[in-house]
């Protein structure tokens, strides 16, 4: 059975980067960016399209910061892949 | 929804999911103080989904402690009463017994409710009284900058056992949950942790029971442990944090139940 | 009106906080005032009320914290040592602006003292045992009658102006039996509305109501204080209360308060069938000092005599008030010994015959 498509929406001014998203992440999609938000610190973000809305980011952060999406198990619509930078919610130019 | 996507790609896939997650209401959208990788942020959130999907934001009242999460008020939208330190059971038992209708829980932390809590500890449990008691361990007393706790463990390093807390001047750790569980008046004990998704979703589960027993009226207090981490304290990353906790301290502080209800919810 | 009842003083006024709508007593046996927990204990559970004997007076005062904070009638009576243990509760609740209803039946101390009576908790009471800068009302009764009348009275003012309110007995007025006459007294009409601050619960999702004395801001902390200040202030000008017997023409005054007062009475008896024009002027409340009144009594009499039972508290707001005016003498017996008519009689002899 294929795997559900997910996304994640990360409200990156309010990451405090402690990583700890990073390693829930079954899949591997999250990553810490190089950029630092308002407060100075380096934020999260998913890296790539292989989000499944597992939940387990969104449940681990202590900051509250993330979304999640899941396709609904009675529609599947073939949605355009992405590429990296369409990802951010609030990019920090 | 249309405020968060800026435009393009992200709408068309949105649009086509269910927002699956997203933080309670009623933890209020403010940055918090904690630390990065805090304990105490997590045990907020997953509090507040459960008053929420319990409906009982409009009859709940908390008591915050003195410690990091002394201003925990900020952050939850409900009825709340600051506690002296050690004092929150006390509080609780006040409200509690003038409004037993009402849905009562105490927050608090391992000075607060293991050193000069102690007695308001044991004398609340003892007599049965029916809230929930959440318990925040993390070893090492945060606000204050990092000195030892009645529950650090041996051998640890904090800035009043700079060497270690050596046991034979400064005592063992307590394991307060195990002391209190043999109490008659403590109905459900339990000891969880939020190193995890899994973890969280555990601790979840323990909440949300522990607030259907005060709901039910059933015999007694329900007393939830959470052994969290101090990243500051312990001079860790968030990430190290955890890994300490999984690989050392769990040995000493083992998650899982204690003590459940004969005829309690599975 | 109840009819005349005869009864322990520590026993009128735990049945007069049932009848004045007590919801919640918290307490901790302590002699001489075990008695106000026992009756609250066997009385006040099937009258409407909730009873907890704590496990320490810390505990019982931080439940009268948060029984408070939802907004209900709710009382503690201690003595002195364990109302040493409740300063840093008073000092939350005088902050957090609840309303309660302490009792301190006052022991011989200080430390663990003896159980006989004494004034010597004045300082700690009216100048605020806790830290920060707050006040409490003080009641001093002087009879079982005002033992029952001030319970009312000091639920009222708590109510009214949101602060504790101490009333400052002590182990004679406790354990003494008298006549008591319970007053008619409508609780549901004396209830105050505090459904804008209570805790109790987010009824229709209303803002939450947060419990605190915590302003981490200085400024913010000024501001609480300029606040409680402004309602002190308010105080001082509208609750004052005292007994001022044969003082139009007194020479000597004798101030004293509760059982120093009682004796004294006598002894201005005894000094009146001497010939010599004495007088009594008794405090009903502590905080707020009636300053005004010892002012101008202090431009009519020569001299004044303070009789207390501790090694001389009340006579320093005696002398602030009288601010150099007359002289202010000080007699007091100390650690639980209650002074006798004569030993004040003797003292308005001496001071009478020093001013010929």
């Amino acid at each position: 059975m294929a795997k559900l498509k997910g996304h994640v929406l990360f409200n990156i001014e309010n990451c405090k980067g402690c990583e700890l998203c990073i390693k829930e992440c079954p899949q591997n999609s999250l990553e810490m960016s190089s950029n630092i938000n308002n407060n100075g610190y380096h934020y999260a973000f998913l890296k790539e399209d292989s989000c499944t809305g597992c939940t387990n980011c969104a449940l681990i952060c202590p900051e509250g910061i993330i979304t999640v999406f899941r396709e609904s198990k009675k529609k599947k619509i073939a949605v355009p892949s992405l590429n990296n930078t369409d990802n951010f919610l609030f990019e920090v130019s | 929804m249309s405020e968060l996507i800026s435009e393009g790609v992200q709408c068309k896939l949105l649009d086509s999911m269910d927002k699956v997650w997203d933080r309670p209401d009623s933890l209020i959208d403010v940055p918090l103080h904690y630390c990065p990788g805090c304990g105490h942020s997590v045990v907020h959130r997953v509090l507040m989904e459960v008053l929420e999907e319990l409906e009982l934001i409009e009859d709940t009242i908390g008591i915050a402690p003195v410690g990091c999460s002394v201003l925990a008020y900020f952050y939850l939208d409900i009825d709340m009463q600051e506690a002296a330190h050690g004092r929150a059971t006390a509080v609780a038992t006040g409200i509690k017994r003038v409004m037993p209708n009402k849905t009562i829980f105490t927050y608090q932390g391992d000075g607060d409710l293991a050193a000069i809590g102690t007695a308001e500890t044991i004398h609340t449990i003892n007599r049965g009284e029916n809230i929930v008691m959440i318990f925040i361990n993390n070893g090492i007393y945060g606000m204050t900058g990092g000195q030892m706790a009645p529950t650090t463990l041996p051998g640890v390093r904090t800035s009043t056992s700079v060497d270690g807390r050596d046991v034979e001047s400064q005592g063992h750790p307590l394991k307060i949950a195990d002391m209190i569980s043999i109490l008659p008046g403590a109905y459900y004990v339990t000891r969880q942790a939020v190193t995890t998704a899994k973890a969280v979703r555990k601790l979840k589960k323990a909440l949300k029971k522990a607030f259907i027993y005060q709901m039910n009226g059933e015999g007694g207090t329900s007393f939830i442990e959470v052994v969290s981490n101090c990243p500051s304290g312990w001079k860790m990353t968030p990430l190290e944090s955890n890994e300490w906790l999984e690989n050392d301290i769990f040995d000493f502080y083992e998650l899982g139940d204690i003590k459940v209800p004969k005829k309690g919810i599975k | 009106m109840s009819k005349k009842l005869l009864m322990k003083g520590n026993e009128a006024l735990a049945e007069a906080s049932i009848r004045a709508g007590l919801k919640g007593y918290y307490g901790y046996p302590i002699t001489p005032q075990s008695e106000l927990l026992e009756y609250l204990g066997q009385h006040l559970p099937s009258r409407g009320g909730a009873f907890v004997q704590a496990e320490s007076e810390v505990a019982a005062i931080n439940m009268v914290y948060g029984a408070s904070g939802a907004g209900v009638r709710t009382m503690t009576s201690t003595s002195g040592p364990g109302y040493s243990l409740m300063q840093e509760g008073i000092s939350y609740i005088a902050c957090s602006e609840l309303p309660c209803l302490l009792v301190n039946v006052m022991r011989g101390g200080p430390g663990l003292g003896t159980i006989q009576p004494s004034q010597g908790d004045y300082f700690q009471a009216v100048k605020g045992g806790g830290h920060g800068d707050y006040k409490c009302i003080v009641l001093a009764p002087n009879s079982v009658q005002e033992m029952a009348d001030f319970t009312y009275l000091g639920f009222d003012l708590a109510d009214t102006y949101r602060i504790p309110v101490v009333i400052l007995t002590d182990g004679a007025l406790g354990q003494m039996m008298e006549t008591v006459v319970f007053p008619d007294y409508d609780i549901e009409a004396n209830k105050t509305d505090h459904s804008s601050w209570a805790t109790t619960g987010r009824k229709n999702m209303r803002k939450k109501h947060v419990v605190t004395s915590l302003y981490l801001k200085a400024e913010e902390m000024e501001n609480m204080n300029l606040i409680l200040q402004k309602k002190y202030r308010e105080i001082e000008k509208n609750e004052v209360r005292f007994e001022s017997i044969f003082t139009e023409d007194a020479d000597i005054i004798i101030v004293a308060f509760g059982m120093s007062a009682r004796v004294s009475f006598k002894a201005v008896e005894l000094a009146r069938k001497k010939g010599i024009k004495a007088g009594l002027f008794r405090p009903k409340t502590l905080f707020p000092f009636p300053i005004n009144e010892l002012q101008h009594l202090s431009n009519q009499a020569d001299k004044m005599l303070v009789v207390e039972m501790n090694a001389g508290q009340m006579v320093e707001d005696v002398r602030l008030a009288v601010n150099g005016n007359i002289s202010v003498e000080f007699y007091g017996r100390i650690g639980g010994v209650i002074p006798s008519p004569n030993e004040i009689l003797n003292n308005i002899i001496n001071l009478s015959e020093l001013k010929e």
